[in-house]
């Protein structure tokens, strides 16, 4: 009999149709961490909604919670759709699914804005480099230089979608990537449990187009290069912390989140704030000095007001109200229509 | 003290002209005239004088000429007219021109410190000592320019006979009761009144009289009327980008929300307003609450229906409701953005790449233009599809006379949605519940919204092919089949839409359609018609596309019917062909497009014989 969770429930009940995407799509393992994350959090599937745009990464809420409502709707636009959505029902938790080229390219713009928003979504950009369901063109993150085939050299600069979140003030920015299963599981659990929006950045090889060994996105590349900041752990609202044997309370930095969650960092590198913004943008600065990839959570404000509070809207769905709470009274009309100016 | 006085007498010998002239107003936009032109306007109004003010302003923040007409009409008759009678000049870049414009026989009151390069010695002069008189007002020097657009509120009113009283009303109005606002304007109404009354001569031939035409009517813009309407339609959910002339339909909306959708039980807000990065993210947004069972709307102009053209083919295909309110100024491009067009008719009609068509509503007066505000909330859920609400900028930024909004007359309609009890209660009857089912006949599928926690309540929308259970599918046959069902609910949902309005004449052979803010033109110029070249008209007034049976059979009972619209190329006569083709001989198109509301003169010079 398979596993069932907390709640009575096994890992088939968050699953969704089965992946066409190619097989190795670093996408794949994005999805089973989704669904181990929500399975281990005893998540109810219905309390989440999942929204993506176009691309390989956005047709990938189609292979995950078929029990959620899902929307998959315009190239790039996925942000705005989510916040829309979102206003409906605060006791529903986002999960967005984009791209690098969703993302960094034709929706840049709603990319910046719903951060700005802070929109409590969880803002997954499967990150690869290249345009895989048009067949390898180069993306707005792919490295200046890459060679890619029928495409030649990329003679552009890369986006980097951290820094661009960092600059909009992003309350929750983290990279991971697809080859390191646990850092992405573990954040994902963190970031849907952020009261506002979250930007996780992972890097996810295009195992058809952008696979080769001197590419960032390779698997290759990345195992070989990436630097994790810390080690990281979730631990659920209501559960006890408690750290490695034989480590010191000052090895490792908690961080309460609003619902009394909490991630907890355990330091193997350098003493790293993840409080300190400006500190963030310097370490990413440096991991290309460096040439690694650093992964972990760059930088969270679990404080931040989200959008609920910033539009102040009632803590009940806005999507149930019946008409009599919608409609002012007709005196309500009368009083305004008083007020207009009247011969 | 009258300068040009070379035919006096024959001025003075003139009969009087009273209730029925126009007043345009020359200034510099910026300088605070429309205050004091909005001021006559109401005055003329409180008198019970039917009215109506045309705003003319130019894509500008200060320092370019502007014009604001206002029409007097005892008859009644509200459309911009081409005639000005009485003209006042306070732009030295535009006088020669404002002088120009003014009829023979017309009064010309100008600011003393402009001079015209030649003044006409066919119209009456009166100069103005604006500056003068601004300045002795006490206003600090920095309100000099407004104050002294006051003057020509005060000349007028003593030399037209508007009543003091009520411009002291208009003004507290405009000021919202500020006392000390008031107190400076009026003071220098006063002043200027009585400066007239000492220096200037009567010579011209016109003044107003108390009438009771207007007792009980209000004076508002189509823009806040459609606001209003929409948070008595229950939205929940707006999303905008600002826009001219759309912009102030979001900002009364935000203005009214405190006041109107504090949620009566937690003291929250039942609207969410979120003005949006860009078109494409306020039409997204909106179709995201939509789908989510929000009663949701975006408003915008023409340069943003142009963006939000692919989201809108993704609510018509995936079937989500949303409100689109398009009031439209003059394109294509920029275009002109401060003046007036019915020009998005027939890109709105078929928005978006693929097969589409799509519901439009007119409104023509400010009390339809509340109606439709939450009518088209309702329509928009009951046929699960996107609703545009075709204002333009002469009904949804100029002031119009209107009855008091009536409160809707029929409860919410919230269309076909399942909840959990009802998905149980369909369980229960052994019913099978699929997303794109037309179970009723009636091509309206039923629909459940996010956060429905039942089993199998959740469904996954996409812009992609999909069957009658939201499942991907690239089968030719399910293609057809949505999509032709999706099209059986366009039109048999017509029977939700507003009928279109007729008014008949006596052996009328000739007929006129049209639609929104042309009315009054067209009613005028109906009754020139009728009584100056003797030609009676039959006027079908359509306020809904796609059309009523009532259109066709309109035209059918007529020889020969002209479409008369403000766009170059007769869109809605397009419609009207591809809709009748076996009646299209008969459309005769009458349109054009130069960014002015159309006047009655016009429309009678295509269609008299």
């Amino acid at each position: 009999m398979a596993k069932t969770n907390a709640i009575g429930l096994t890992k088939a009940d968050y699953k969704g149709a089965p992946s066409t995407l190619c097989q190795g799509c670093g996408h794949n393992s994005i999805l089973s961490q989704i669904i181990s994350a929500l399975f281990e959090m005893n998540v109810v599937p219905e309390d989440v909604a999942k929204f993506s745009g176009i691309g390989c990464s956005s047709k990938a809420p189609t292979y995950m919670l078929s029990r959620s409502f899902g929307f998959n709707g315009l190239h790039g636009r996925m942000p705005p759709l989510a916040t829309g959505a979102l206003v409906a029902d605060p006791t529903i938790k986002g999960i967005g699914m984009s791209g690098d080229g969703d993302t960094a390219s034709i929706g840049m713009g709603h990319f910046k804005h719903i951060i700005r928003r802070n929109v409590p979504l969880v803002y997954i950009v499967a990150n690869n480099g290249v345009y895989g369901l048009t067949k390898g063109q180069f993306s707005a993150t792919a490295d200046k230089g890459l060679r890619l085939k029928r495409q030649g050299e990329n003679p552009y600069m890369p986006i980097d979608i951290c820094m661009e979140a960092l600059a909009s003030n992003a309350t929750f920015v983290a990279r991971t990537f697809a080859g390191d299963p646990k850092q992405v599981k573990t954040l994902l659990k963190a970031a849907y449990h952020h009261k506002g929006l979250a930007v996780i950045d992972i890097i996810s090889p295009c195992v058809t187009f952008n696979n080769q060994p001197e590419s960032r996105y390779s698997y290759s590349w990345a195992k070989d290069h990436e630097a994790a900041l810390h080690q990281i752990d979730f631990v659920p609202p209501r559960e006890e912390i408690w750290l490695d044997k034989g480590m010191e309370p000052g090895e490792a930095r908690t961080i309460r989140l609003h619902d009394g969650s909490a991630i907890v960092l355990k330091q193997v590198a350098a003493d790293y704030d993840p409080t300190d913004r400006f500190g963030a943008i310097k370490a990413i600065e440096e991991s290309y000095a460096q040439n690694v990839l650093l992964t972990g959570l760059l930088y969270i404000d679990p404080e931040a007001p989200n959008l609920y509070e910033i539009l102040n809207l009632p803590d009940e769905p806005l999507n149930r109200l019946t008409p009599d709470r919608l409609r002012p009274t007709p005196e309500q009309l009368a009083e305004v229509n008083a007020s207009l100016f009247g011969a | 003290m009258s300068e040009s006085l070379s035919q006096p007498a024959s001025a003075a010998a003139r009969s009087e002209v009273v209730n029925d002239f126009s007043i345009t107003v020359g200034t510099i936009n910026g300088t605070g005239s429309q205050t004091s032109n909005l001021t006559i306007l109401r005055a003329l109004f409180k008198m019970g004088i039917p009215v109506s003010g045309k705003n003319l302003f130019p894509s500008n923040i200060q320092g370019l000429p502007t014009w604001y007409t206002i029409r007097v009409s005892k008859e009644g008759f509200i459309a911009r007219r081409d005639r000005h009678e009485i003209v006042v000049a306070m732009n030295p870049a535009t006088i020669d021109d404002d002088l120009a414009m003014l009829m023979p026989g017309g009064a010309f009151f100008y600011a003393d410190h402009l001079r015209p390069r030649q003044m006409r010695d066919d119209v009456v002069a009166y100069p103005m000592p604006a500056r003068k008189l601004a300045r002795e007002s006490g206003a600090p020097p920095k309100l000099r320019d407004y104050v002294a657009n006051m003057v020509y509120v005060g000349v007028l009113a003593h030399m037209l006979g508007i009543d003091l009283e009520a411009i002291h009303e208009a003004l507290r109005y405009h000021f919202h009761g500020k006392a000390s606002a008031t107190d400076l304007n009026f003071k220098v109404v006063q002043m200027a009144a009585e400066w007239a009354a000492e220096n200037l001569e009567k010579q011209d031939p016109f003044r107003v009289e108390p009438m009771e035409a207007t007792r009980g009517l209000i004076l508002e813009d189509g823009n806040e009327a459609l606001a209003l309407g929409a948070l008595f339609g229950g939205l929940q959910f707006l999303a905008w980008y600002p826009i001219t002339p759309a912009s102030s339909v979001a900002e009364t909306i935000n203005q009214y929300i405190p006041k109107l959708r504090r949620d009566p039980v937690t003291k929250k807000h039942t609207v969410a307003s979120i003005q949006a990065e860009d078109e494409l993210a306020a039409i997204n947004m909106a179709i995201g609450a939509g789908w989510a069972g929000l009663r949701a709307m975006t408003s915008t102009s023409g340069p943003g229906i142009s963006l939000m053209a692919e989201a809108v083919g993704l609510a018509y295909y995936a079937e989500v409701p949303v409100v689109l309110v398009d009031v439209q100024r003059v394109g294509p491009s920029t275009g002109l953005p401060t003046r007036t067009q019915q020009g998005d008719i027939t890109f709105t009609y078929f928005l978006s790449h693929g097969d589409t068509e799509h519901i439009m509503l007119f409104p023509a007066n400010i009390n339809e233009a509340f109606e439709y505000g939450w009518r088209a909330l309702d329509i928009a859920e009951r046929l699960q599809a996107p609703i545009f609400v075709l204002m333009d900028l002469d009904l949804g930024m100029n002031h119009w006379m209107g009855q008091p909004f009536e409160y809707p007359d029929q409860p919410m309609d919230r269309g076909k949605v399942l909840w959990e009890e009802d998905l149980k209660k369909w369980a229960e009857e052994g019913r099978r519940w699929c997303r794109y089912e037309d179970v009723d006949g009636d091509g309206v599928p039923y629909r459940t919204v996010m956060g429905n926690r039942y089993p199998g309540a959740a469904y996954f929308t996409r812009g992609t092919g999909h069957d009658e259970c939201a499942r991907y599918s690239e089968d030719p046959d399910v293609w057809v089949r949505i999509n032709q069902r999706i099209k059986k609910k366009y039109h048999l949902g017509r029977k939700y839409l507003p009928k279109p309005v007729l008014d008949t004449m006596d052996d009328a052979q000739v007929g006129i359609i049209a639609y929104g803010s042309t009315d009054p033109a067209i009613v005028e110029a109906r009754h020139i018609l009728l009584h100056e070249h003797h030609l009676p008209t039959d006027y079908l007034r359509v306020r809904a596309v796609p059309f009523h049976d009532e259109v066709g059979d309109f035209i059918a009972a007529h020889e020969v019917v002209y479409v008369v619209e403000a766009n170059r190329d007769g869109q809605m006569a397009q419609l009207l062909r591809m809709a009748y083709p076996e009646l299209a001989g008969r459309i005769v198109s009458h349109s054009r497009s130069d960014g002015l509301p159309l006047t009655a003169e016009w429309v009678v010079s295509g269609i008299q014989k």
